[in-house]
């Protein structure tokens, strides 16, 4: 019996293997992941790729004729911008154009427009919507800066002809450009939003205003129609630990500053590089570069945002849903596509999520939630960082279905609602 | 009582094969060469200082922040290292064609034996297979270095 036990031995070793490794493959639970393209979603919602694969794919608009014009970040095969038409939740290439990458798309009033990192071009649309002459952009702003950090400029547009684009701060917190403490030099030129005019072309800063300033850098902004008021996500500042160790934990500084959504008026100033917001503490603070300790609050003349979200989110896209297929709490409220972190070591990263505000009579009411989940794939590729799909653009399409980019690995997910 | 007998020793013996499994996969870690001590003191540096932006598996992240796997930079010449570990880094770099934007502060308040520690284990972590950096290397690279 024993040497029978001994021989057995490795036999058994070995079932124990394949027996372990078949309950580990079934546990991965591919078939899972396959319902809603990988991710989780509220009671009544389902997800599918409508797209894959296509770069880095930034924002995107969709058409009434179910055309999705997506924006790359850089060109492929020399196109910036794809031509998806959308039929049966399955999408067919239609065509590309624009010799520029960037992030920056929408239609307004019968032209697409588009930016690439300095300049912004509209293309004319017929009535359904295409673009009629692909390789003649009419170049409505251009000289935008764009020194290597927040480059993107992205846009939106108001309903009195104006455009209005993002320009970014090239600094984390501009001690580099103004070590004697006496004033962020680099605002006059970025760190704002810009309005132009959305009809005249060749603009260069002195044709267009100074819309507000003291934001850091804004990916996600959009024209709130209930309002009639731009709304605009900041991303907030990093490195506090690391730059003031004796002020700001490890953990504190993963959560702070908070991630911002402000309701502009023309004229205001949210406060970069001089003030901060604590989420936790649901104040505007004074930034330690400028004698803060984390408790002094901001001076008053810095607007408040109307709503924060933890830490190194990177919101990258912003759309208030105005569609009638969501259940009746989503219709004015916002979804914010959260790009997802890098700031957060030696904590565990986090974001990758499109998230929902509730919005009543124009104003954020309530707190926000987790609306779709899971790009990040497994929670060890998100608390890494190393996440497989990141969100960035979104769009509403004409039955009032979700559009979610991923820059990533170029996805695009569409996500609908059933009673 | 046979049956249960070979039960037993059939979880036992995948009990005992996950366990020498686990074991097998720690194993493939990288082996650290050099001085442990260097390693240690240097992966304390790292996760202060440069984890934040590196991140953890030193993968960096994507057209912001440099990779320090795999790239000259890291595995090449030492001075060239030190100097960017004192002065910080203000250009765009490309590695394997993608392009990193973030600016890097100078971390010259760091001691030599903080920089030597922490540029040792960044050039024997994440796969990197190069040689260790010494105080007086670094000694002799801040003694020689010109800010501007």
């Amino acid at each position: 019996m024993k040497k029978l036990l001994i021989f057995l031995l490795p036999v058994f070793a070995v079932i124990g293997l394949i027996v372990f490794n078949a309950c580990k493959s079934a546990d991965n639970g591919s078939a899972n992941e396959a319902a809603n393209a990988g991710l989780t979603l509220p009671t009544g919602f389902s997800a599918v790729a409508v797209a894959d694969n296509l770069g880095s794919a930034r924002h995107l608009v969709v058409t009434p004729e179910n055309d999705i014009y997506v924006h790359l970040a850089g060109t492929k095969s020399g196109k910036g911008i794809l031509v998806l038409h959308e039929e049966g939740d399955k999408t067919t290439l239609k065509s590309s154009f624009a010799n520029f990458g960037g992030t920056g798309i929408a239609i307004k009033n019968g032209y697409l427009y588009a930016s690439d990192n300095t300049e912004v071009f509209r293309y004319k649309l017929n009535e359904k919507e295409e673009v009629i002459n692909p390789d003649k952009p009419e170049k409505i702003v251009t000289g935008l800066l764009s020194r290597r950090m927040h480059e993107p400029k992205a846009i939106a547009l108001d309903n009195d002809g104006n455009i209005y684009v993002n320009i970014g701060a090239y600094s984390n917190i501009c001690s580099d450009y103004d070590p004697n403490k006496k004033g962020g030099p680099i605002l006059d030129s970025a760190a704002g939003i810009w309005q132009f005019k959305a009809d005249k072309p060749d603009q260069h800063y002195g044709d267009g205003i100074r819309y507000a300033g003291g934001l850091r850098n804004v990916v996600g902004l959009a024209w709130n129609q209930q309002d009639n008021q731009l709304f605009v996500m900041q991303h907030g500042r990093d490195a506090l630990h690391d730059l003031f160790p004796n002020l700001y934990t490890v953990h504190q500084s993963a959560e702070l500053p908070a991630e911002c959504m402000f309701a502009l008026k023309k004229g205001d100033n949210a406060g970069w590089p001089y003030v901060y917001y604590d989420w936790m503490q649901h104040k505007n603070l004074l930034g330690p570069e400028y004698g803060g300790d984390g408790k002094k609050p901001a001076d008053s003349k810095f607007i408040d945002p109307v709503a924060a979200y933890p830490g190194h989110y990177a919101p990258d896209g912003l759309l208030f849903y105005t569609g009638n297929q969501f259940p009746e709490k989503y219709k004015n409220g916002a979804f914010i596509a959260f790009h997802g972190s890098w700031n957060r070591a030696p904590e565990p990263q986090a974001g990758y999520c499109v998230v929902f505000q509730p919005f009543k009579n124009g104003k954020p009411d309530g707190k926000w939630e987790v609306f779709a989940d899971g790009f990040a794939g497994t929670e060890a590729q998100k608390a890494s960082g190393r996440a497989v799909h990141r969100p960035c653009g979104l769009a509403q399409g004409p039955d009032g279905s979700l559009y979610v980019t991923d820059d990533n690995k170029g996805t695009i997910y569409k996500i609908t609602y059933k009673k | 009582m046979k049956i249960k007998l070979i039960g037993t020793v059939l979880v036992i013996c995948s009990l005992f094969f996950s366990y020498g499994y686990a074991q097998v996969k720690h194993a493939t870690k990288p082996v650290h060469h050099g001085s442990s001590v260097a390693m240690v003191n240097g992966k304390k540096v790292y996760t202060q200082i440069c984890i934040a932006c590196h991140m953890a598996d030193g993968g960096g992240m994507s057209n912001m922040n440099p990779p320090l796997i795999n790239t000259s930079y890291v595995l090449g010449d030492k001075t060239t290292l030190i100097k960017i570990v004192l002065n910080g880094f203000k250009e765009d770099v490309e590695i394997n064609g993608q392009k990193y934007s973030n600016n890097m502060t100078p971390h010259s308040d760091l001691k030599d034996q903080q920089i030597a520690d922490v540029l040792t284990f960044v050039r024997k972590s994440f796969g990197n297979k190069a040689s260790a950096v010494s105080v007086a290397e670094v000694k002799k690279v801040r003694a020689a270095n010109v800010t501007k």
